[in-house]
């Protein structure tokens, strides 16, 4: 891939819809961001590979939203979990085709691309999710 | 500092917690202004405040921003500095280190620190949608994170861990509620039975209805000044001898553990430092239980259990009125109510009522020191503030 797309957190949803899970990578010292960021935390620098990540991760956390706001009041109540990738890389996302009494802290769960969103005028990204 | 007054309080003010309807921020806070220029006759607002800083966390509820130099205005003291500083339910607590920063600069000799929120004319729904703004936006809101969920995250993860029960964590309900009832202020007058907290609805799996904490109009405000002029103004200060304020990643996913809100660590550790106390010195508390959870979490990150013993702490009566270390005396957020901006504050206008023999019916005998903590969003504010009564 190009290494010209900028660091931002909208670059890592555009990424999504060609079904890439990318990370940013500090080249000064390693430390890979997800989300991505314009400065590292660790060391300051502005430099950055994206790498690929895998989907696959386990499920640290989790919940059933019985009560949302209006805009995801259609899907109560659903699942939603922190789920930690590859190098302890974390990100929380809905789980879908999951019954409350198959979740369980740890269980391995895979990352799904998601769809385009067209729910709200700003921002237009894929919701990705999570599936066992 | 070495356990040396910081700043001295000398007179607080607090609506009642509740349902104002047809009151807007600026008559709410007028309200709380003008009990605390009451109680302080020797004060002399217009020509001795400075400065003043208002915790007010969203302008969505009233469609009123520019909240400091507003409520200035309506409390009668147009012209001086007025600023908002906004960290989410935290805003009061970060707008008192303002305040301590002005009095200890030797900007301003008396300043007026306060909050407020006007939520109730708001439906759950739209209150849900703007108190999830203080998360993280792009990986938390996006994906329909709520507060309460956000809670659940944590309390399914100390659960997991330690093996606390969904029945201690609704102890702090049936505690509160029970401290709220000796709140004339309180919004929920009426104690709550543990089966009636387990059997509510699920709000956020484990978190019920009644793990949450209302939805409140309301106002509260202090008055700070430097400890060597705080006997002009009042025979009875209280003094601040310890202050910590500190942040975390505003994602609770990026954090490396979700049973432990490490800004509530760090900023206890400055506080007690500068306190030179131990978290066994303090005689009561009042902490942000937002949700139930987040008071046992409070109790694990300022000491006065060891991690993981939050919930059987609870469970041994020991944060109870009467207990070892009494916390929420005022029914905390879960009782006495949550309107956020103003929450910070309200806390130390209870402790200050505790510290200076004013709190009636829930008074802690011989309370000398105490602790107030002050959580913005899923944690990633905290302010810890204590509190010495004048000898």
């Amino acid at each position: 891939m190009s290494t010209t797309e900028p660091f931002t957190i909208e670059q890592f949803y555009k990424f999504l819809t060609t079904n890439q899970l990318m990370a940013g990578k500090c080249t000064k010292c390693g430390k890979i961001h997800l989300p991505p960021r314009p400065l590292c935390n660790n060391c300051f620098s502005k430099e950055f590979i994206w790498t690929p990540i895998t989907g696959k991760g386990r499920l640290l956390t989790y919940t059933t939203i019985q009560v949302a706001p209006e805009q995801f009041q259609a899907l109560t109540p659903y699942a939603v979990g922190i789920v930690e990738l590859e190098g302890g890389l974390k990100i929380p996302g809905i789980i879908q085709n999951i019954t409350k009494e198959q979740l369980k802290i740890g269980m391995e769960l895979t990352l799904d691309f998601g769809t385009h969103t067209s729910s709200q005028n700003w921002p237009i990204w894929h919701r990705y999710h999570f599936k066992p | 500092m070495n356990g040396k007054p910081l700043v001295s309080i000398i007179s607080a003010g607090m609506t009642k917690f509740g349902k104002h309807e047809g009151l807007l921020t600026r008559e709410l806070f007028a309200e709380a202004a003008l009990e605390a220029f009451g109680r302080c006759p020797k004060l002399e607002p217009k020509q001795d405040i400075k400065a003043m800083f208002i915790g007010h966390m969203g302008e969505a509820y009233e469609h009123q921003g520019h909240t400091g130099s507003t409520l200035a205005d309506w409390a009668g003291l147009t012209g001086i500095a007025a600023t908002r500083t906004e960290a989410a339910c935290g805003s009061s607590g970060a707008a008192l280190r303002s305040g301590i920063y002005a009095v200890l600069s030797g900007l301003a000799d008396v300043v007026i620190v306060g909050g407020v929120e006007k939520m109730t004319h708001r439906t759950t729904a739209e209150v849900t949608e703007y108190l999830a703004m203080a998360s993280d936006y792009p990986f938390e809101q996006f994906h329909g994170i709520t507060f309460p969920g956000l809670f659940a995250l944590m309390a399914n993860a100390h659960m997991h861990a330690y093996g606390t029960t969904e029945e201690q964590i609704g102890m702090v309900a049936v505690k509160n509620h029970y401290h709220g009832t000796l709140n004339p202020k309180a919004q929920m007058q009426k104690e709550v039975a543990l089966q009636n907290v387990l059997s509510s609805k699920y709000v956020a799996w484990p978190l019920k209805l009644y793990d949450c904490s209302l939805i409140t109009d309301g106002a509260s405000c202090i008055i700070l000044t430097k400890p060597e002029l705080a006997k002009k103004y009042t025979d009875q200060p209280v003094h601040i001898v310890g202050s910590g304020q500190a942040s975390d990643t505003i994602g609770l996913y990026e954090r490396q553990t979700f049973t432990s809100l490490n800004a509530t660590k760090l900023a206890a550790k400055e506080a007690y430092e500068m306190a030179n106390i131990t978290p066994k010195q303090v005689n009561l508390a009042e902490v942000h239980d937002c949700f139930t959870i987040a008071e046992i979490l409070h109790y694990e990150d300022l000491g006065f259990c060891n991690t993981g013993e939050g919930g059987k702490l609870v469970e041994t009566g020991a944060t109870r009125l009467g207990g070892t270390i009494p916390v929420n005396t005022s029914g905390g957020l879960k009782s006495k109510g949550h309107p956020v901006g103003a929450t910070g504050t309200a806390q130390v206008y209870e402790m200050y009522l505790q510290l200076t023999a004013q709190a009636d019916k829930r008074q802690v005998k011989d309370a000398e020191v105490g602790l107030t903590q002050n959580l913005g969003g899923s944690g990633a504010t905290a302010t810890v503030h204590i509190y010495r009564r004048d000898n």
